[in-house]
């Protein structure tokens, strides 16, 4: 393998690996406050791809326009699916929710399947994406630059929120103890309904870019990425916010790097996430940032 | 003036609260004392607005509190220092006291009542960015007290401040009560400790599985027989 080869397939990881870890934010977060693993996180990112293919095709709106439309049509459905399926079973065990979530997932899927079809959509891109950008040797596609950066850009985003904002202290606060937390003033409720919408915005993001490139849309393309970020937040740690970057940059690394150096082992590609995460759960059962509790968010 | 009237509180068929009035006037240091499971962190929560399935009358200068969520209670001016402490070991000392005026938005005041209560726990300002789960029980619970007066709250509630102290550091904390409401704050005191909390109070209750069954100013229960034998000691 040359040099410029391994650069391309790094940046190739970095980029699956930074979608994961947006997706894999959503997880982390919903966890660290609710202790409930969120199954419709992943019709989340769908749904993202989906409402700018809509944006596009049905109101012919422009590029820029429909992606923004789309993230926040999505955050509010984020919010939605707590507020009706989640914050009724906030007292019921957690088992409760967590069946919730299975059946929203199903339901969000289905939903698609009546709203656009079951046949995989093309996403026409736009033009200037489709012309590899020359680096010396290295050849990239301008995606393979772009979603990084904006990735970097979100989750910096994010830090800020929750470590600079007063909401974000608040987030911190009842990921630790909400009910201290209620009788302090803060308005927990509103707090889970941001955290939602966050969750929720940098899914759909991650759907959109995903869309942009594997240009195909279907109703269940969430399930793969959706359950790989899954793992990467397992594996980074769950309930902490750094964790998940890491664990989600990781995996894609790894996911790409293994059959670029092993292609024999491509058809196994998915199976990567899952030995990693049996790896993982032997040697460090808290992932690898879960023992700094002081993260959980 | 916090006024309860009649209040019964129920956990699924247990009756836990069977009836309890209190008054807390304005001011003063009203204290509630009684054995294990008498009721009394009930009482709090209660007001606190922790508790929804109640029933009796909870009014603070008149207006009706009864069925209010804990923020909208700490906004009319109430809140609850918790048993335990509970701070957040993972935010630091001033994050703590920051999460303590969540309800507040007059950002110049906060920083002045930081400052305040540096001044009245000058050891936590030397600790000021230190993660909350790194202080000693002790600072903690100094960190508790100055985290629930960030509220700006009139009055104050404390379930069992001095739990699990040293004596010396007991004695500390009840002088700091005394000194909260020589600066103007309403105490409403929770206490095993019932001498120290009798000798600060202006009006006490005391709990018996649920009930009142005693009342007085902190001198007179002192002095009764029955709170000698049973809460004092002798
Ligand atoms: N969440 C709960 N579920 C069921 N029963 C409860 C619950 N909380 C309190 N109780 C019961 O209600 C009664 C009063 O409890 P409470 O905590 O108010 O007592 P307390 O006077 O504060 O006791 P302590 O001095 O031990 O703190 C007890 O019998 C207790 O077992
Ligand atoms: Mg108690």
């Amino acid at each position: 393998m040359t040099w410029a080869m391994f650069v391309q397939h790094a940046l190739n990881g970095l980029t699956l690996g930074s979608l994961y870890a947006l997706i894999a934010i959503g997880y982390t977060m919903v966890y660290g406050i609710l202790r409930l693993i969120n199954f419709a996180h992943s019709e989340i990112f769908m749904l993202g791809a989906y409402f700018v293919l809509w944006g596009l095709t049905l109101f012919y709106l422009p590029w820029f326009v429909a992606i923004v439309v789309a993230i926040v049509v999505t955050a509010a459905i984020g919010i939605l699916v707590d507020r009706v399926a989640y914050r009724p079973l906030r007292d019921a065990p957690r088992i409760s929710a967590l069946i919730s979530a299975i059946g929203v997932s199903f339901f969000l899927q289905n939903l698609t399947i009546v709203a656009f079809g079951a046949l995989p959509r093309e996403v026409y891109r736009p033009a200037w994406l489709e012309n590899p950008i020359l680096m010396g040797e290295v050849r990239v596609l301008p995606l393979t630059l772009f979603v990084p950066t904006l990735s970097f850009l979100l989750m910096l985003g994010l830090v800020w929120v929750v470590y600079k904002t007063k909401p974000g202290l608040g987030m911190r606060a009842i990921s630790k103890d909400i009910e201290t937390s209620y009788i302090m003033g803060v308005p927990v409720n509103r707090i889970i309904s941001l955290t939602f919408g966050i969750g929720s915005a940098l899914a759909a993001a991650s759907g959109i870019m995903w869309a942009l490139r594997y240009p195909q849309l279907q109703p269940v393309m969430g399930s793969i990425p959706g359950f790989k970020a899954f793992i990467a937040a397992v594996f980074g740690g769950i309930g902490s916010i750094p964790g998940a970057v890491v664990g989600g940059i990781m995996l894609g690394v790894i996911e790409i790097m293994a059959v670029a150096f092993f292609p024999d082992l491509a058809g196994y590609r998915d199976a990567f996430a899952f030995i990693l995460l049996i790896v993982i759960l032997l040697i460090k059962p808290t992932g690898l940032m879960g023992a700094r509790l002081e993260d959980k968010v | 003036m916090l006024k309860v009237q009649d209040l019964h509180v129920y956990y699924g068929g247990i009756h836990a609260l069977k009836g309890i009035s209190i008054e807390v006037p304005k001011g003063k240091v009203v204290t509630l004392i009684g054995c294990n499971g008498a009721g009394k962190s009930s009482t709090l929560r209660a007001v606190a607005g922790l508790i929804k399935n109640k029933k009796g009358r909870i009014t603070y200068n008149g207006a009706d509190l009864t069925s209010r969520d804990p923020v909208e209670i700490v906004k009319s001016g109430i809140v609850m220092s918790p048993e335990g402490r509970r701070i957040f070991p993972h935010l630091t000392v001033i994050e703590n006291l920051r999460l303590g005026a969540y309800s507040r938005s007059d950002e110049p005041q906060i920083l002045k009542d930081i400052e305040w209560i540096f001044e009245l726990f000058p050891k936590l300002k030397d600790r000021k960015d230190q993660k909350g789960g790194t202080l000693s029980g002790g600072e903690q619970q100094m960190l508790a007290l100055g985290r629930a007066l960030m509220s700006a709250a009139e009055v104050v509630m404390m379930d069992e401040p001095s739990l699990g102290l040293a004596p010396m550091l007991v004695k500390e904390v009840f002088d700091i009560i005394a000194a909260i409401n020589r600066q103007g704050k309403t105490v409403l005191l929770v206490e095993q400790n019932a001498f120290a909390a009798l000798k600060i109070a202006d009006y006490a209750y005391v709990l018996e599985v649920g009930a009142i069954v005693l009342e007085g100013t902190g001198a007179q229960l002192i002095a009764d027989d029955r709170v000698k034998s049973a809460y004092l000691g002798g």
